[in-house]
């Protein structure tokens, strides 16, 4: 047991330190904009749609202000929202009020990881905004609930601020 | 460029409007871009975000035929955790079970979670202290808002046993491109008492717990279709009794479930079985303890949902336990839930138990 234990530590102590970036955000807008994203820009999120913004969170937005890069109609987020604990940092491609792509770029969380799962993200494009929240239904990843609401809040949200920009 | 740096911006701006008497629209949009830069500072402060705090708990009201009446506040549950940096981080879930706990009291203060998670690369993390052991469905997913009835189904409370926690470490991933993630753990054992070999009386808690036989846990689960889980752990532990020559020997636990969510319907099911060597335990007919549930549902709108399970369970060989549950769910919020349900309990040893159970649980 304890050379168990000793392996694994040396097998530990011999592995690079690394957060857990799934897509660097700067991979994510150079393959949304062809690899030349454009510069960013800045969208304020006050008066109404701060309210919007908060209905769709169940809390205010964090900031007042939202950078977001767009070119010929098409629209790049990249948002944060806490899962259970840490925040979760995810980008979306907006174009013509739909969702075109869904990405998990950095998790946090201690349990939940399953959403970075292409099966997973591959039911967002497609989605709209309407009356009611996203305009279709999202499956639940059962262990990872907490996450899977805050991506489906985030993609609302992505929604939401392209139709004011 | 400092944090002060905004403040100082905006106050040498604020100082040259006193001067003149209107600022331009062009100097508010300045001063309110320099304020938001320092209020967008503060919030990235690491000493206010590093540490987090959440919880869950759960009110409980069962009215039984034949028998009294219960209520009780059964879990009241805080998290607390720790980002260290961004890949090392603590967590902890300290619970207070059944409102009030000490001498002649029936609950436990309980110490289910506390280690240390490290991210050894995207999707790599090796944890290391006392952790839930990974097996089921609800021994890690188990705050009420996540699942229908108000007690926790009797399969997973008995044969796994949840909530089943044990002091050790664990290395999980996973390969997202296959829709797969693993876990394996190495951990400390039960200590279950030779004559009756039950399996949740043998959790030991990690409280000054015996640790001659340790256990080791593989787990595999898939999420390659949306909606969809499907899982299997299987465990070994070198001496279920952590004494030798006691007639209770090593053991195996394998379970597997499955998880389909698809629109407004779900169902889950879920298998589990020890198989036991040792004298001892053939001659008591638990060499062999296991279960088994279904549990369909429907949420017709995200307020509301209902459900039905069927349980049936072995704690020895040939007294099969039923449970039958029927019952509903109303979130009031996404956190908050209301349940009900209607519970017939059937055993050979027992008269059969029918109750109507109520439940608040809430989770943050």
């Amino acid at each position: 047991m304890i050379r168990i234990l000793l392996a694994l530590l040396l097998a530990l102590a011999g592995t690079a330190h690394a957060e857990d970036v799934i897509l660097p955000p700067d991979d994510f807008l150079a393959s949304a904009f062809g690899g030349a994203p454009p510069p960013a820009r800045t969208l304020w999120v006050t008066g109404e749609l701060r309210e919007s913004a908060q209905a769709i969170l169940g809390h205010p937005p964090s900031s007042l202000r939202v950078r977001y890069w767009q070119d010929s109609g098409r629209s790049a987020w990249i948002l944060e929202a806490i899962g259970k604990e840490s925040p979760i940092t995810a980008g979306f491609v907006v174009e013509n009020g739909e969702l075109r792509e869904a990405e998990v770029l950095i998790y946090r969380e201690s349990r939940g990881g399953e959403i970075r799962f292409p099966s997973f993200l591959r039911q967002f494009p497609g989605l709209r905004l309407d009356e009611s929240g996203l305009s279709g239904h999202v499956d639940n990843i059962s262990s990872a609930t907490l996450s899977v609401n805050a991506m489906k809040k985030m993609a609302a949200l992505a929604l939401l601020l392209a139709s004011r920009s | 460029m400092s944090k002060l740096a905004p403040l100082g911006i905006a106050a040498g701006l604020a100082l040259s409007l006193t001067a003149q008497a209107t600022p331009t629209v062009e100097e508010l949009a300045e001063i309110v871009a320099a304020q938001q830069e320092q209020i967008d500072a503060l919030q990235r402060n690491p000493s206010a975000s590093r540490t987090h705090i959440g919880g869950y708990g759960e009110l409980h009201v069962n009215f039984v035929k034949d028998a009294d009446n219960a209520v009780d506040f059964h879990r009241f549950v805080l998290f607390f955790g720790h980002d260290f940096n961004s890949s090392l981080r603590f967590r902890s879930e300290f619970e207070l079970e059944h409102s009030l706990a000490g001498d002649g009291a029936p609950g436990e203060v309980e110490l289910e979670q506390a280690y240390i998670e490290y991210d050894l690369a995207p999707g790599r993390v090796v944890r290391g202290g006392l952790m839930l052991v990974p097996v089921g469905i609800l021994n890690e997913t188990h705050e009420p808002p996540t699942f229908y009835g108000v007690e926790r189904n009797r399969v997973e409370a008995r044969i796994l046993p949840a909530t089943w926690w044990e002091a050790g470490m664990a290395y999980a991933g996973t390969l997202a491109e296959a829709g797969l993630s693993y876990d394996l753990m190495v951990h400390s054992g039960l200590a279950v008492d030779p004559d009756s070999i039950s399996i949740r009386s043998g959790r030991q808690k990690v409280a000054e717990a015996t640790a001659n036989d340790w256990a080791g846990t593989a787990r595999i689960r898939y999420h390659g279709v949306p909606g969809l889980q499907l899982a299997a752990s299987l465990q070994y532990q070198l001496d279920l009794s952590q004494a030798a020559d006691d007639g209770v020997d090593d053991a195996l636990l394998f379970t597997t479930h499955a998880i389909y969510n698809r629109g407004i319907f779900g169902v889950r099911a879920l298998f589990a079985q020890w198989d036991i060597n040792g004298d001892k335990a053939a001659e008591t007919q638990r060499d062999r303890i296991g279960g088994w549930y279904i549990e369909p549902s429907v949420r017709p709108d995200p307020r509301w949902g209902l459900f039905v399970r069927y349980e049936a369970l072995e704690q020895k060989r040939d007294a099969e336990e039923t449970n039958t549950v029927a019952g509903v769910n109303f979130w009031l919020h996404e956190h908050v839930v209301i349940k009900a349900d209607y519970t017939v309990r059937e055993n050979p040893d027992d008269p059969e138990v029918k109750s109507v159970n109520l439940g608040l649980g809430y989770q943050f």
